[in-house]
């Protein structure tokens, strides 16, 4: 028996202390995990995670709690914004975030989005975009894209009958409570990098006491959209980035980058 | 002072740190006075874009520690549900006011009982309670509410304090209790403050493994019981020799106790019976009496729910009359010493008789 040569091991990539050692119940080619993580990557990145309170949604994320490896508090569907103003006006000194989907966002939860930001609270959110109910299974989202097929649109997405596809970060950015928002895509590893920065300068507004800031990803959902990985990644750069372009939608902060 | 401005300097004195409503009448003077008075204490008070918002904005105060209020009129109320059904499910304390007025819908805005039902059955989905307190008087109103945060606190649970249009308006004086100091109270060693120098914490009312909702579900049964058991509240007014005993509750029993003295000391025999604590109904207490007495006479501000824990309490023990009034006529003390007359009488001319 040799004796083991001495290498000089350096750690080079490992799981964020913001993340549990958990598997998630995520599908192969969410783009859950990815955002988990760059969530994560920043909060442990910026020193924040003793004093973060996270709020997930109702939809894939609600078990976000199993994942996320800080304080953290279910909404009522819709509500984590609301839930989230009455944490952080008690606790101000307290890195609050919110986590949500198209659906909680963006449909049931329109009212207290405009009027969290509108109030400027100092919160942040990180809203996933996958055009599609994941949780409930395929049915319509507020951002399905017109002509797309979900489970309650046979046919595709049809204006007239249907709706149009709504741009809730737009939405927001008029209001003067709002000081950054920029839509990115968890799609490319551009975009995920480019990502990462969104993030990291979004929680920074909150910290300066800026005011509200969103950052929203376009995240592929191959299991409702009933492609592979790939196809929804190739998918999210060619189709989705037509509805919703990515880049700085709003960005008072004077921030450089 | 009027009732909506005690409700709200009580709060403020109990602790209250955190109040978030959205305007409807008849309640209004209870957030206007709150909007000025909180900010003097360190508090904070939002007007939400919706009822939905307000309480769950409360939901959040309460997971961060703070003794927290938010109040409305019956339709908000039914809004609010969403939010105390998740509170109840997560332990979260707080106190939620409903000056109840006429429905069903929108209503109108004078005094009624109607959402009784609502308010002692649960009110939102899923099988729980919350404590109920029915003042039927400014004191008892600045009282009832320090014991509505202590009794959240104390279980962990949201607690309703309903009362009615005429309450909210009601001018009498008042003397408060003791201030307390929010510093002073107990440390809540299950809140949420970031998670230095401990392991993280999560609050959650989704509970997806049967095993441990059907847990977690007994245990909640298990403070219900223990409320039930323990926080029974009740004021019983010349009752032991009476021949009529009046249940009735908040301002009903206010024109009830005038309807006895208009009686005066020579006329009937009547006794009032007043639950303070809508749930827990005071069930063995008005069981007792019923024993007792030789009939039971109902007043109440809607038709026939305030009723229904009498017939569960009282039984085929003592003949039950009723008199209801629905949405939102107030009659005179008169009119109720009318109907115990006709209790007493038999015939029905006032309100009816009720088959258990």
């Amino acid at each position: 028996m040799s004796a083991e040569p001495a290498y000089d091991y350096k750690k080079v990539f490992g799981r964020p202390q913001s993340l549990k050692d958990a598997y998630t119940h995520y599908c192969p080619g969410c783009g859950h995990s990815i955002a988990h993580r760059l969530v994560a990557e920043c909060i442990d990145e910026m020193g924040l995670r003793e004093k973060t309170i996270g709020i997930p949604p109702v939809g894939c994320a609600v078990l976000a709690y199993n994942y996320f490896n800080f304080d953290m508090i279910e909404a009522p569907h819709g509500r984590p914004l609301a839930v989230a103003t009455g944490i952080k006006r008690i606790l101000p000194d307290k890195f609050v975030f919110t986590y949500q989907g198209d659906g909680d966002l963006a449909a049931i939860g329109t009212a207290e989005t405009i009027h969290a930001a509108n109030r400027g609270e100092r919160i942040t959110t990180i809203f996933i975009n996958n055009a599609i109910y994941g949780m409930t299974g395929g049915q319509m989202a507020p951002t399905t894209l017109l002509g797309q097929e979900a489970t309650t649109t046979p046919g595709g997405r049809d204006p007239r009958y249907h709706g149009q596809p709504i741009d809730i970060s737009k939405m927001i950015a008029v209001s003067d409570g709002v000081v950054y928002v920029e839509r990115c895509a968890l799609s490319s590893i551009k975009q995920i990098r480019r990502a990462k920065q969104a993030i990291k300068k979004a929680f920074r507004c909150q910290l300066d006491d800026l005011g509200f800031a969103l950052v929203e990803l376009l995240s592929p959902c191959p299991t409702n959209w009933k492609l592979t990985p790939k196809q929804a990644c190739d998918w999210v750069n060619n189709v989705m980035v037509n509805t919703y372009p990515v880049g700085v939608i709003k960005d008072t902060t004077g921030y450089e980058d | 002072m009027r009732g909506n401005h005690v409700l709200g300097e009580a709060a403020v004195l109990a602790g209250c740190r955190f109040y978030a409503g959205y305007p409807i009448t008849p309640q209004n003077e209870l957030p206007e006075y709150l909007s000025a008075r909180l900010p003097q204490v360190g508090g904070v008070f939002i007007q939400g874009e919706s009822e939905i918002a307000s309480v769950n904005m409360i939901l959040g105060a309460a997971a961060a520690g703070a003794r927290v209020m938010t109040s409305s009129s019956s339709p908000g109320i039914s809004l609010k549900q969403e939010g105390i059904s998740y509170m109840a499910g997560m332990e979260l304390p707080g106190v939620i006011v409903n000056t109840m007025r006429g429905g069903p819908g929108l209503g109108n805005i004078a005094p009624s009982a109607a959402d009784y039902f609502q308010a002692t059955r649960g009110g939102g989905h899923g099988d729980y309670r919350t404590p109920v307190l029915a003042p039927s008087g400014c004191q008892e109103l600045a009282e009832l509410t320090f014991l509505a945060f202590e009794l959240a606190d104390r279980y962990r649970n949201p607690v309703m304090i309903v009362g009615d249009g005429i309450m909210g308006q009601m001018m009498e004086p008042v003397v408060f209790p003791d201030p307390i100091d929010p510093k002073d109270l107990p440390e809540k060693d299950w809140i949420l403050t970031g998670c230095k120098g401990r392991a993280p914490r999560a609050m959650f009312s989704m509970i997806l493994d049967v095993n441990k909702m059907y847990k977690h579900n007994l245990k909640l049964q298990e403070k219900y019981e223990l409320i039930a058991a323990q926080e029974v509240r009740y004021e019983a007014l010349g009752v032991e020799e009476a021949e009529i005993i009046i249940v009735a509750y908040g301002t009903a029993a206010r024109i009830a106790e005038s309807a006895i003295e208009e009686l005066g000391p020579n006329g009937l025999s009547v006794g009032l019976f007043r639950p303070i604590t809508l749930w827990p109904f005071p069930v063995k207490p008005l069981r007792g009496l019923a024993e007792k007495a030789s009939k039971i006479a109902v007043f109440e501000f809607s038709t026939g729910q305030l009723l229904e824990d009498v017939i569960i309490s009282v039984g085929e023990r003592a003949p039950i009359y009723f008199y209801g009034i629905p949405g939102g006529v107030v009659p005179t003390p008169a009119e109720i010493a009318d109907f115990m007359r006709s209790v007493d009488r038999g015939d029905g001319t006032i309100g009816r008789r009720i088959e258990v």
